[in-house]
């Protein structure tokens, strides 16, 4: 670090307010995770309480085990994030190019309309939704679910992509349209590998809410075979009685796959933009 | 037959026309270069040619043939761009043969003109590195390389040099040079530097807001000049304009190496700043009817700011220029 713009002061300072933040934002999870592995009786008596030999107990994760199909919810609520983020990222690609790079008549006015859906929220439209699957036949399949999401997750996806690809040089597609590239190849060998950063942002923001959603899972899909994890979570959730060692024990297994999820896209975040293309 | 061939080409952009009515023959084998200040359309006259952009009416002729439909790959043209726009996931190797790649030529051509290329260039030694780890200059290289291996009926130079240090710049400019000798090929070449126009063009074509002002050899536009803006484009430092003292609002122009120093010159003023560099003397100069001038003079000068000076050059080597700014003399 350049000691004649950081002093020692500014350095602490930096730290400790992002260790707070960090300490803060991790601290519900600590207390899951930890609960987790705590007797019943243990976690209303010392909730904040790390397990010690005559707390511990594995039951919350045996019920959840045992309890209904786990792997099965997990299976699929990873199939519908990882196929709708796959929609939303090919889609909103797609999309941003053509909008970043050909004019066409009403190009600003598209944009603006796709751009409208970050501001209206999908749930006011679920009555017609449901209609609509109902109509089609897609009710209680993982395929409602997947296509309702991309539909959710499009108009940010296009927003942030169509910036980042304007910044794409135009000096490079030229030079693949010169060489004989395919629009085609120039949007999937030159611009997306540049944009890929936006793209891991956009993925990161598209997967938590997809992961933890419950409102559609419920309207759309609850049958059995198709349940997510959160929805498949919600068993131990009753109205008079709550197996607190199941639900947390099913929401620390559920932040696992996420977390690999994000590992990977974080990874695609810091590597950055492949330099060596222009200046 | 003419390497290239404008007829009638004027490009607008929504309502803002910026290139209008622009009539040009490149012969083959030439370097014809376009030069203006930035926003003058020499860089969009460029797309059009190339293809990148569709003119708005006109013709484009490249070998002869009729090209406004046929997307840039099948032009018979290789372009060079300023930021070099090497495909960073490829090797030099590959990006120099993706083009004929496409075109699917055989795979022992391919191999041939890229090790044609890159002797010429000297890439021998990078052929296997990708563009990250190449120098700026190493870079351009491979993107001139880029358009030589497909032998191209007309090279396309978007403001190759701009990316790169001056020594840099002087050096590539002289290996384009001998580039343009070697291949004898008809080349067009953009840029905003007056100094890289006079020293590579064959042709200069002078624009300015989207038209010609004129063409010409660099000797051509440098002595004979066909208005007022060409006159002061061309020529380093750049021409001095004094006002006409008849009252139509006329200039006359003269060159900085025109102006001497004279007991009781034609012009009187005042020294506002020396520049020494060793070869010459470049002399700012504030007239006592406060305008200013630069005069240059060979080799070193002692002077001093503030110091009068008197000045004068001989009327044959003035140009004369009307209120509109066309050339009178």
């Amino acid at each position: 670090m350049n000691k004649a713009r950081h002093n020692k002061t500014n350095v602490i300072a930096a730290h400790a307010a992002l260790i707070a933040y960090t300490l803060i934002a991790l601290f519900p999870v600590f207390v899951i995770v930890i609960n987790s592995f705590k007797t019943r009786r243990a976690i209303f008596r010392e909730p904040l309480a790390l397990p010690n030999a005559d707390t511990f107990s594995m039951v919350g994760y045996e019920t959840v085990l045992k309890q209904g199909d786990f792997f099965l919810y997990f299976q699929n609520s990873m199939i519908v994030t990882v196929v709708s983020l796959f929609f939303i990222l090919l889609f909103g690609a797609m999309a941003a190019f053509a909008l970043a790079e050909y004019r066409f008549k009403g190009n600003t006015l598209m944009g603006l309309y796709l751009a409208l859906g970050i501001m209206i929220p999908i749930r006011i439209g679920t009555v017609a939704i449901l209609d609509m699957m109902v109509a089609t036949g897609l009710v209680n399949t993982l395929w409602a679910l997947i296509l309702v999401y991309t539909a959710q997750g499009l108009p940010l996806a296009v927003f942030i992509l169509s910036e980042f690809m304007k910044q794409v040089s135009d000096d490079l597609k030229n030079a693949g349209r010169i060489d004989g590239l395919s629009e085609y190849r120039i949007f999937f060998n030159l611009v997306l590998p540049l944009v890929r950063p936006a793209m891991a942002t956009v993925a990161v923001f598209n997967m938590i809410p997809i992961w933890n959603d419950l409102w559609f899972p419920l309207i759309l899909a609850p049958a059995e075979e198709v349940k997510t994890l959160t929805l498949g979570s919600q068993v131990f959730i009753g109205q008079f009685v709550t197996d607190w060692n199941a639900v947390l024990s099913a929401l620390s297994l559920a932040i696992l796959p996420v977390m690999a999820l994000y590992v990977v896209f974080s990874r695609q975040l810091i590597r950055g933009i492949t330099s060596g293309a222009v200046k | 037959m003419p390497a290239l061939k404008l007829e009638n080409v004027y490009k607008s952009f929504g309502s803002v026309e910026v290139l209008k009515d622009i009539n040009l023959t490149v012969e083959d084998g030439d370097f014809v270069v376009f030069v203006g200040p930035s926003g003058c359309g020499k860089s969009t006259l460029l797309r059009v040619i190339a293809g990148l952009e569709d003119a708005t009416k006109g013709d484009v002729f490249i070998g002869g043939e009729q090209v406004n439909d046929i997307p840039p790959s099948r032009r018979g043209i290789a372009m060079v761009f300023q930021s070099y726009a090497l495909y960073p996931h490829l090797s030099v190797k590959a990006n120099m043969s993706l083009g004929l790649k496409q075109e699917k030529q055989p795979k022992d051509l391919i191999e041939s003109r890229v090790q044609k290329a890159s002797e010429i260039l000297s890439l021998n030694e990078y052929l296997d590195r990708h563009p990250a780890e190449l120098s700026g200059g190493q870079r351009q290289r491979v993107a001139i390389g880029r358009a030589i291996v497909r032998e191209p009926k007309l090279f396309l130079f978007d403001e190759p040099l701009s990316n790169l240090d001056a020594a840099l710049r002087m050096n590539t400019r002289i290996e384009i040079a001998e580039l343009h000798r070697t291949l004898s090929a008809s080349m067009v070449y953009v840029t905003h530097d007056q100094t890289e126009a006079m020293t590579l063009a064959d042709k200069i074509v002078v624009l300015r807001d989207g038209r010609i002002e004129q063409v010409g050899s660099p000797m051509e536009l440098y002595n004979n000049p066909a208005n007022q803006f060409v006159a002061g484009f061309l020529g380093s430092p750049a021409m001095n304009f004094l006002k006409k003292k008849d009252g139509q609002g006329g200039t006359i122009g003269i060159r900085p190496e025109h102006l001497r120093v004279a007991k009781k010159g034609k012009i009187n003023g005042t020294i506002t700043h020396i520049e020494n560099l060793g070869s010459d003397t470049n002399l700012l100069v504030r007239t006592d009817t406060g305008e200013p001038l630069t005069i240059r003079m060979f080799g070193q000068h002692v002077m001093a700011v503030g110091n009068s000076i008197s000045l004068t050059y001989d009327d044959e080597q003035a140009f004369e220029f009307d209120a509109k700014g066309h050339r009178v003399n």
